[in-house]
């Protein structure tokens, strides 16, 4: 393939003619490789700008010193010992900030529960069940849709459901089931987790859509065909064919839940502590080294989540 | 499988239109709220029906100046959106063939991707504060910061619809027919005209698709913005400070106008597509169609 193109590129200037031919001649000049970088460049450069610096900041921060006022540029391990405080002193008992991380991690796994179970069947129903190509589309579009409008609105938008005198409480009230307004449902653990729900779902769903799209539907009849009952078509078909998108999936609502702070903050009325609020409320204190220190924990725990994900499956091939 | 629908369908028929009614009934319940009345408040039952909410944000006595941060906000994104189109394809072509570094940045975009966004904010805002201290330390005294909508922000946002772009342009590419390059350049097309003739009309839909990624996900953006934006805000910062304070149906008014834009985008951008895709189809030669 390389070399074919390469044969071309030189025989081109010959075929080209006329005013063609300079510009015929330029462009074969420009080796392959070159053209490669000045493709590719740009975006490598935003990347390195924008990306990969910004992360070797924060690690090298997280090892400065600080007072009330300003970042002081010399080493300290104050970040994290600050971060720290008295865990040692508490042990056997959890920490704060050991607490929060449990806490984070159990919103983490609710979520992702919630998200898988229902991504996968909703993926499941337009892959195998919706037949015309059309309504494959339409129905995805209309579940696409909702990820394109600001996450604020849908969170917000439970406000009226769920709050004291919401839709919910005052039809469980009507109707008799309880007496006094529930007052969970809004700002609490419940709303997290249900917000979480309402806008990441998405992520869930394409990759795992994507990957059911793929299979045969050749080795579902002949799962049918040998006699396997439709759990056991799902369990020994579907699903080990469907794993990439479903870690795909996986990665981005694990990543996406461990590092949120504003889900958390506006639907848990700013009351519940998460790894991602950690790091906010330090910046808000002006305090860049132990929020650095606190990113640089976080990234270390997300990174360990995602290569125990990608063991079980090859990211770069599926895509 | 074949007589008829089975009962597993009409299960997840139902599952899915439960998924869809969750989806969209709370988004719903907002867009009718913000059309109360006067005395409206943040709950049903609706008390009387008007534009006032509405009208009162344009009037702009809110609490912060929300036209400012519309303007804003609606031209990084459309910066946004040009850039993440120009970069993506042309990065998206590169991928077609191997080179050096194609992994490094096949990997950072999806770091970028994955990487919790408030980590990635924190590092733009504390590389521009760096740079802001160098600054005052060797050139400029009384220099204020570099940091700002289209530095910072900018960047902070490229990072988050980048990666997106160039995930459509691996999809394209893999769908793409390279015979029908070849053809192009059998005839003695330039790799220019093969690409702005060849390769670009048939990829145009699903460009517009990136574009359209890129103007939504920035017009949205939230996370990303909160550290790296600078002095001013954006339009979702300031609905997201909003949150907290505002107990007036005006929050629910602002929401219906942010979606608003959201839609017409989209509308926009499916039905060029739409249009594109006919035009292609009723134009195009059939060129292609027996080798597939």
């Amino acid at each position: 393939m390389d070399t074919s193109e390469n044969i071309l590129h030189q025989a081109s200037p010959g075929l080209a003619r006329g005013s063609d031919t300079a510009r015929a001649a330029k462009a074969a000049r420009l080796s392959p490789s070159f053209i490669s970088w000045l493709q590719a460049g740009p975006m490598m450069l935003v990347f390195l700008a924008f990306f990969l610096i910004p992360l070797v900041f924060v690690v090298i921060v997280s090892f400065w010193d600080y007072n009330e006022y300003q970042l002081l540029p010399a080493f300290s391990g104050r970040g994290y010992t600050d971060t720290f405080e008295g865990c040692i002193a508490q042990l056997p008992d959890l920490c704060t900030i050991g607490k929060t991380y449990l806490k984070t991690l159990k919103l983490c796994f609710m979520v992702w529960a919630i998200t898988l179970f229902i991504g996968f069947w909703v993926a499941y129903f337009l892959a195998f069940h919706v037949k015309s190509k059309t309504w494959q589309m339409g129905l995805s579009l209309l579940c696409t849709i909702p990820f394109w409008t600001s996450n604020v609105i849908r969170m917000i938008a439970w406000i009226p459901l769920l709050g004291r005198n919401g839709l919910v409480n005052s039809g469980l009230v009507k109707s008799r089931l309880i007496d006094q307004p529930v007052e969970w449902l809004l700002y609490s653990e419940f709303s997290v987790v249900l917000a979480l729900v309402h806008l990441f779902t998405f992520f869930m769903v394409v990759p795992i859509f994507n990957s059911m799209i793929r299979i045969d539907k050749s080795l579902i009849e002949a799962a049918y065909d040998a006699g396997a009952t439709g759990f056991q078509t799902l369990v020994n078909v579907v699903i080990p064919l469907a794993k990439p998108g479903i870690v795909i999936g996986s990665i981005f609502v694990i990543t996406i839940v461990m590092g949120d702070f504003i889900t958390i903050g506006v639907m848990g009325g700013q009351q519940i502590a998460a790894a991602g609020k950690i790091i906010e409320t330090r910046l808000n204190a002006l305090q860049f080294p132990a929020a650095a220190a606190n990113a640089v924990i976080l990234l270390a725990i997300t990174f360990l989540i995602i290569t125990m994900m990608s063991r079980i499956v090859d990211i770069r091939k599926e895509l | 499988m074949k007589e008829g629908r089975p009962r597993s369908f009409y299960v997840l028929a139902i599952f899915f239109a439960a998924y869809v009614l969750f989806l969209y009934g709370p988004m719903i319940a907002i867009y009718i709220l913000s059309f109360q009345g006067p005395q409206g408040g943040l709950t049903f039952p609706m008390n009387g029906v008007s534009t006032y909410w509405l009208a009162k944000l344009f009037q702009g006595t809110g609490i912060v100046d929300l036209g400012a941060a519309f303007r804003r906000s609606l031209l990084l994104g459309l910066v946004v959106m040009a850039v993440t189109v120009v970069l993506s394809v042309a990065a998206g072509m590169a991928f077609r063939r191997k080179f050096r570094a194609q992994s490094i940045l096949f990997y950072s975009a999806i770091a970028s991707l994955i990487v919790p966004s408030i980590i990635t904010s924190l590092g733009i805002s504390l590389e521009f504060r760096i740079v802001d201290d160098l600054i005052k330390a060797h050139w400029n005294e009384n220099f204020e910061t570099s940091m700002g909508l289209l530095t910072s922000g900018l960047g902070a946002h490229l990072t988050w619809t980048l990666p997106f772009g160039l995930l459509i342009m691996f999809a394209i590419f893999n769908r793409f027919d390279p015979r029908l390059e070849e053809a192009a350049r059998d005839l003695g097309a330039t790799p220019w005209q093969t690409f702005r003739h060849v390769v670009l009309p048939i990829i145009l839909p699903s460009v517009i698709g990136i574009g359209l990624f890129g103007f939504t996900l920035s017009w949205d953006e939230l996370a990303r913005s909160s550290q790296a934006i600078g002095p001013v805000n954006t339009l979702p910062l300031d609905l997201q400070g909003l949150t907290t304070t505002v107990t007036k149906p005006d929050i629910y008014a602002l929401g219906t106008v942010i979606s608003a834009v959201s839609f017409a985008v989209i509308t926009l951008a499916l039905g060029t597509i739409h249009m594109l895709n006919k035009r292609q189809a009723a134009k195009g030669s059939d060129a292609g169609k027996g080798l597939v």
